[in-house]
């Protein structure tokens, strides 16, 4: 019988502890595709960071540095910096990458660090408990914003990949989803784009997947993929937002 | 055959630290601008491109410690540097050091504080150092120079040290020692025998196991595990680690005890007192954590009055009284720091008189 389909030999046989719908583990199945397909799973280096991604490394069959909360960026310039050879990225939350890591952030893509950024927005906290989070959606109720979210007192939600993309030192950086089967494809499409630029040394390179939180928004899977449309996508438009090298 | 040694040369303490973290093999530097240490990363900037290495100055203090827990993972040698409030926030890159076992030299050139405080001598952050300084409950090696040879012979320790025994390590100075100028022989980096890193994040080939630098422990019992590991390394440095250094101790009715620069002023002290008949004698501790106490155990076997001198209201003084023998005194001289306090030699003979008894 012939195989169609199999688990990546970045990622290792074994359950996830994300909660059912959750998008974690289709973005943890594309980032390890991308490591396949380009064959270097062998000189990768992952940076974990604070949240519910913290388990990177019992998911990914590769070296992993587990990063404070929000100083991924930070941790994966020094490894960069200390081996140039390896593939160095990131994979961080909304909190922890536009609230406590902003700072982080934004420096790294603008001294063009050589390296990958995923970046999981679900617009709340999820390992906390469903708290308001730099992506919360205007009128999003969560655990700490119980009558929505007031932008008057709390401000409007960070536009990460439009953000990013207005610094010189960014290569690429983009936004997908992963709600549809159409949406998923694009995903892997460009998340391979942005471990491209890293393989051919073209610069910084950035992904914010928008993706679902059934568990903290009180959703079924199903329901919560419809929010991904009906309300995350319209806020944070798909698309490339910079593209240096035209990869 | 002799061997042949290093020409002296004359250099700022801070200088001589950078010298030797490139003579010990770092090839990675991460900092942030704070006077008093500001010529560490300037004469990084500009020599460590030179051997092939790399200098970032960081977005802020934060970001530096977080770039050297990044890079140490890799396994390279790498420091930063800091004072007062860059050191306090560098805590939280500290305490996941310590929680990953990682090692990695921090630089503290002491100012005054608390707050922005000022940027004159003190010791007043050698509970921050010694305790651990951030959250969790762990400690890190430390040193405590005296003169700028010692700023370069000890940063060099701090990375055999910091490598050895998989832990931070930081060379505890102040603004004195930072800023000022001494002829230094630059020594060769020591010839220690040092374990092959094997935990290291690399990139693997297939059939080698996945390495992870981490500090989260959820399982039952892991965090426990690891606190009694710890615990347990700890009191190895304590056994094989502590230096300390001893001035005409053998006949001391009263050992004074500083450390840094405040023991450069109490041997003059001191000096004046011999003078004048009186047998007073120093230790001074080079490690602050291990901290020397068999010294202190020993010598007050004998010696039953100690004063400690410090440039702060009383840090240390708290790890001498734990150390001497219980029915042993253990008197105190402080200035906190700030600029105008730094006390003068006639000033500590002054405590020295004060406190001196002759066993009849």
């Amino acid at each position: 019988m012939k195989q169609v389909f199999n688990r990546p030999e970045s990622l290792k046989d074994v359950s996830t502890h994300f909660c059912p719908g959750c998008h974690h583990g289709s973005v943890h199945r594309l980032v390890a595709e991308a490591l396949d397909e380009f064959g270097i799973r062998s000189e990768t280096i992952g940076v974990a960071s604070v949240g519910c991604s913290v388990f990177l490394y019992g998911y990914f069959d590769i070296d992993v540095i587990e990063a404070p909360h929000g100083r991924a960026p930070a941790v994966a310039t020094g490894a960069k910096r200390a081996r140039p050879d390896r593939i160095v990225f990131t994979y961080q939350g909304d909190g922890d990458l536009a609230a406590i890591g902003m700072s982080e952030i934004i420096h790294a893509a603008n001294r063009g660090e050589d390296i990958t950024v995923i970046f999981v927005n679900n617009t709340t906290y999820g390992m906390t408990g469903g708290q308001m989070a730099p992506t919360t959606l205007p009128g999003q109720k969560t655990s700490t914003t119980p009558y929505g979210r007031d932008i008057s007192k709390d401000g409007s939600p960070f536009k990460m990949a439009e953000l990013l993309s207005n610094l010189d030192g960014v290569g690429f950086s983009a936004r997908v989803a992963l709600n549809s089967p159409k949406n998923v494809m694009q995903a892997k499409k460009m998340i391979k784009t942005a471990f491209r630029y890293q393989v051919e040394k073209k610069g910084f390179s950035f992904i914010e997947a928008l993706a679902a939180c059934p568990t903290n928004w009180g959703m079924n899977p199903m329901d919560a993929n419809q929010r991904v449309a009906d309300e995350m996508i319209p806020y944070f438009p798909l698309g490339v937002y910079r593209n240096t090298a035209n990869l | 055959m002799q061997a042949i040694t290093a020409e002296k040369i004359f250099v700022k303490g801070n200088e001589a630290v950078a010298m030797a973290a490139i003579e010990a093999g770092c090839r990675c530097y991460f900092g942030y601008p704070i006077t008093p240490q500001s010529d560490i990363p300037e004469y990084l900037s500009r020599e460590l491109p030179a051997v092939g290495g790399e200098f970032i100055q960081a977005e802020s203090e934060i970001g530096a410690i977080n770039m050297v827990l990044g890079a140490s993972a890799t396994g390279v040698r790498v420091m930063t540097s800091s004072s007062g409030p860059g050191i306090s926030l560098k805590q939280e890159g500290i305490s996941y050091m310590a929680g990953s076992e990682l090692p990695g030299v921090i630089v503290d050139i002491m100012r005054a504080g608390p707050g922005l405080g000022g940027i004159d001598a003190s010791q007043a952050d050698y509970f921050q150092a010694t305790r651990g300084g951030g959250h969790g409950g762990y400690r890190i090696i430390v040193l405590a120079p005296a003169s700028v040879q010692e700023m370069y012979d000890l940063t060099m320790l701090a990375f055999d040290l910091s490598d050895l025994y998989r832990m931070p390590a930081m060379v505890l100075a102040d603004s004195v020692i930072g800023q000022m100028k001494e002829s230094v022989t630059p020594n060769p980096r020591p010839q220690t025998l040092l374990p092959p890193k094997e935990w290291v994040v690399r990139g693997r080939l297939a059939g080698e196991p996945q390495n992870v630098v981490k500090s989260l422990y959820l399982g039952d019992g892991e965090m426990e595990a690891f606190h009694w590991k710890m615990h347990a390394r700890y009191q190895e440095l304590a056994d094989r680690e502590c230096r300390w250094e001893e001035v005409q101790t053998a006949d001391a009715e009263l050992i004074v005890t500083a450390f840094g620069s405040t023991s450069r002023i109490a041997k003059t002290a001191i000096a004046m007192a011999r003078e004048a008949g009186m047998k007073v004698g120093l230790i001074r501790p080079v490690t602050l954590f291990p901290f020397p106490k068999k010294a202190y155990a020993q010598l007050s076997e004998r010696c039953k009055l100690f004063l400690a001198i410090e440039l702060s209201t009383g840090q240390m003084i708290d790890d001498v009284r734990l150390s001497v023998a219980r029915d042993a005194d253990v008197a105190f001289y402080g200035r906190p720091p700030g600029a105008g306090s730094l006390p003068t030699p006639e000033e500590l003979f002054e405590q020295i008189k004060k406190n001196y008894r002759a066993s009849a």
